[in-house]
């Protein structure tokens, strides 16, 4: 399998404390890797760092051959490889408030890519159609959903054909139902050949749609492997993960 | 009849306030209040060098003669030049004396003396020019400064036409005068006594022989108190038979052959016509100049309104650089930036724009309306700044971190995401920042610029009356900002709904 991204060695400190102390972990192409810990474990920093939205001060990241090093993050026209390989959607979603749902999809490609205007938003509508949101295609996103907003953001990002997905906390503002199809879309997306990484708390969602399971905890990975793992959790980090679920339902805004 | 420039206004008011204290509780008898503006200067009315708490001049000692023709104690108020006439309407004091020029709307609004000077309106020009403008004809096409609300003024204004040269009014008889030596004016009209002293300040200037009018001072009192008004009259009557009028002119060194037949001539009128202008025709004339000022007070609106579209607009253009250089710009740009936006805001608008006009002249020579411009779009760049640099750091960093994920460069995501979710959030208050910019325009009258404020004061010093101007000009304002103020609501509303 070929791995989509690799991550060596990540270490990386905010307002001097050192939040990941050294991460190693990979995602080949055509999987959904889970990327799991409780609130502080440092899933959305490494998301942010794949993505050079974070400096960071070891370690390495490559994307699709994309390498990323320790150091201040490169400037944007340096980046612009890295912009092609790896989408992200946020947690909040966030769309340009300005614009509706097809000009929040559309608009990349015309200016970041220069396709045609005609061309990025009949895409986009497919885009859209796909997700099941297209008849929001006009509506603002003050107007949408969490739901339909968290659809429109990921055709945004799929509006570049990233080969890799980053996705930080998607089922925070949906209900179990959503939950269920937003599932199904990731499986159909890794089976177009892309690789997703999802950072979640979702044990439930991690079971049911991942491949794989990565348990982040105080910085480093503490356990990886199959989905079946969470069934019989061996380290305190994975068992804490679970008691979390059973306390309180993972329903985060 | 004149003015210094702004500044120690302040500190007069204040310091023959505290003696007019002084006076009322020491001074038993009935005292004579009478009224002028200690910053015409010398020879009028001054502070007097000596004694700064007293005032002196040939105006002080024209009052001195009628207190003691009164048998009463003479008693000094200081009132702004330009609010003479409302003041002792309203009270304040019972004669105002001040270089108080005789017109048909003081006549017609305030009981006035006889005429006691006599004074011509002369042109001063620069040296190099003496001959050549010896009247107002000789004049198309240049620039010709007076003190606004004058006799001098309404001369100019009559004239332009058929003329055709450009008259340029100051709130102060001084500045006149330097612009003129700087260049800016080609030529300056105003009372011989003022043109004298002011050849004495500002070098390299000469007044043309020929006067171009003559004009009397007059005392001037409140319309129903005529009774005062006559023996007034005959005070001054007798000072002028007696020689003591002369006395005080020779003292002060304004005596000539021409103040003599003055002198001649008015004791002869007087003993044949001692009445005012009737009071009759009063209403009907004021109503008639408030509607042939319509026009001017329009007039005067657009440059209001020009003026405030053209600085809005720099001032929004700088501001969005400002704003983009203190969000975007290097460390040194950021300090320079913010320097700058505290600067302004932290100084008056009224010194920035005397500074501007006045202060760099010796560097660079604005004329009034590229100087009124440029410091109020410099001044409201400051604020407009702000306003941008929050709206632009309102809208949500994760927006910005979406779009750079997209492959937006920096640029893009300025010109795609920030800055038109900004624009909306800065679009209520830049509105009402133009609704106080329109107001604020009608600072620039201080360096010349006859705007809406100051063409109204203008016509209210002429008809004598701040109610039908101060109407017309208040409906003017309105009439710019309501519009206005209601689409900075509309677009609040719009806009907060969207955001």
């Amino acid at each position: 399998m070929t791995e989509l991204l690799q991550i060596e060695g990540l270490r990386l400190s905010r307002a001097g404390r050192e939040v990941l102390k050294g991460i190693s972990l990979s995602v080949p192409r055509g999987q959904v890797a889970a990327l799991m810990g409780l609130s502080g474990s440092g899933k959305t920093t490494a998301l942010r760092a794949t993505v050079a939205l974070e400096a960071f001060d070891a370690g390495r990241i490559e994307v699709d051959g994309f390498a990323l090093s320790a150091g201040p993050v490169p400037t944007e026209s340096r980046l612009a490889p890295l912009r092609r390989k790896a989408g992200m959607v946020f947690q909040s979603h966030a769309l340009f408030e300005h614009l509706t749902a097809i000009e929040n999809v559309a608009l990349a490609p015309i200016r970041v890519l220069g396709q045609p205007e005609a061309e990025s938003r009949e895409r986009g509508s497919l885009l859209l159609d796909s997700l099941g949101v297209g008849h929001r295609a006009t509506a603002y996103p003050r107007e949408l959903s969490g739901g339909e907003a968290q659809r429109v953001a990921i055709a945004r990002a799929l509006a570049m054909d990233p080969p890799l997905l980053l996705m930080d906390e998607p089922t925070a503002s949906l209900d179990p139902a959503r939950r269920g199809s937003l599932g199904e879309t990731l499986e159909a997306l890794s089976r177009e050949g892309r690789g997703l990484l999802i950072a979640t708390h979702d044990t439930d969602f991690a079971s049911d749609f991942a491949d794989r399971v990565i348990i982040l905890a105080e910085g480093v990975v503490a356990e990886e492997g199959p989905p079946s793992l969470l069934a019989s959790p061996t380290h305190p980090a994975t068992r804490a993960l679970l008691d979390y679920r059973k306390t309180e339902r993972p329903h985060r805004t | 009849m004149s003015r210094r420039p702004a500044g120690s206004r302040l500190l007069l008011g204040l310091m023959f306030g505290a003696a007019a204290c002084a006076a009322a509780q020491t001074g038993p008898a009935p005292a004579l209040r009478w009224g002028g503006d200690a910053e015409g200067g010398a020879p009028f009315v001054e502070a007097d060098p000596a004694d700064p708490s007293k005032v002196r001049g040939f105006d002080v000692e024209v009052a001195e003669t009628i207190a003691r023709g009164l048998g009463r104690e003479p008693r000094f108020v200081q009132v702004a030049f330009s609010s003479i006439d409302a003041s002792v309407a309203r009270g304040d004091f019972d004669i105002g004396l001040s270089g108080v020029e005789d017109t048909p709307a003081r006549r017609a609004m305030l009981a006035a003396t006889m005429p006691y000077f006599e004074f011509r309106e002369v042109l001063a020009v620069r040296q190099a020019d003496a001959g050549n403008y010896r009247g107002l004809s000789d004049l198309l096409g240049r620039r010709v400064g007076t003190l606004g609300g004058t006799i001098a003024y309404d001369i100019l204004l009559a004239g332009r036409e058929r003329h055709g040269y450009l008259p340029v009014s100051y709130d102060d008889d001084v500045h006149p005068y330097s612009d003129l030596a700087a260049g800016r004016l080609d030529a300056v009209l105003l009372d011989h006594i003022i043109a004298a002293r002011s050849l004495k300040r500002v070098p390299g200037l000469v007044v043309e022989p020929d006067p171009v009018a003559t004009g009397h001072y007059i005392g001037v009192l409140a319309k129903e108190n005529t009774r005062l008004r006559d023996r007034v009259n005959e005070v001054l009557a007798a000072a002028m038979r007696d020689g003591t009028l002369e006395r005080i002119y020779r003292r002060w060194d304004i005596w000539d052959a021409s103040q003599a037949a003055f002198f001649q001539a008015s004791l002869s009128t007087l003993s044949r016509n001692p009445a005012d202008a009737g009071s009759l025709a009063v209403s009907s004339s004021r109503w008639a100049s408030a509607i042939r000022y319509v026009p001017s007070l329009l007039r005067a609106a657009l440059i209001t309104l020009l003026l405030s579209c053209a600085a809005m607009a720099l001032a929004v253009l700088l501001g969005i650089g400002i704003a983009a250089g203190r969000i975007y710009g290097p460390g040194a740009a950021r300090a320079l930036l913010t320097g700058y936006v505290e600067l302004v805001r932290g100084t008056p608008v009224l010194l920035q724009l005397f500074v501007l006009y006045y202060g760099l002249s010796s560097v660079v020579r604005l004329p009034a309306f590229a100087a009124a411009l440029l410091g109020l779009g410099l001044n409201y760049a400051a604020y407009e700044s702000e306003i941008y640099r929050g709206a632009l750091e309102a809208v949500s960093r994760v927006q910005l971190e979406a779009a750079r994920t997209l492959g937006f460069s920096e640029w893009l995501i300025l010109r795609l995401v920030r800055g038109p979710q900004a624009f909306r959030l800065a679009l209520a208050p830049m509105t009402n920042d133009f609704v106080a910019l329109l107001k604020d325009s009608s600072l620039v009258s201080v360096i010349t610029v006859v705007e809406l404020t100051k063409q109204t004061s203008i016509f209210a010093t002429n008809i004598g009356s701040w109610v039908l101007p101060g109407i017309l000009c208040a409906a003017i304002y309105l009439a710019m900002s309501l519009p206005l103020s209601r689409l900075a609501r509309r677009l609040e509303r719009r806009w907060s709904a969207t955001a």
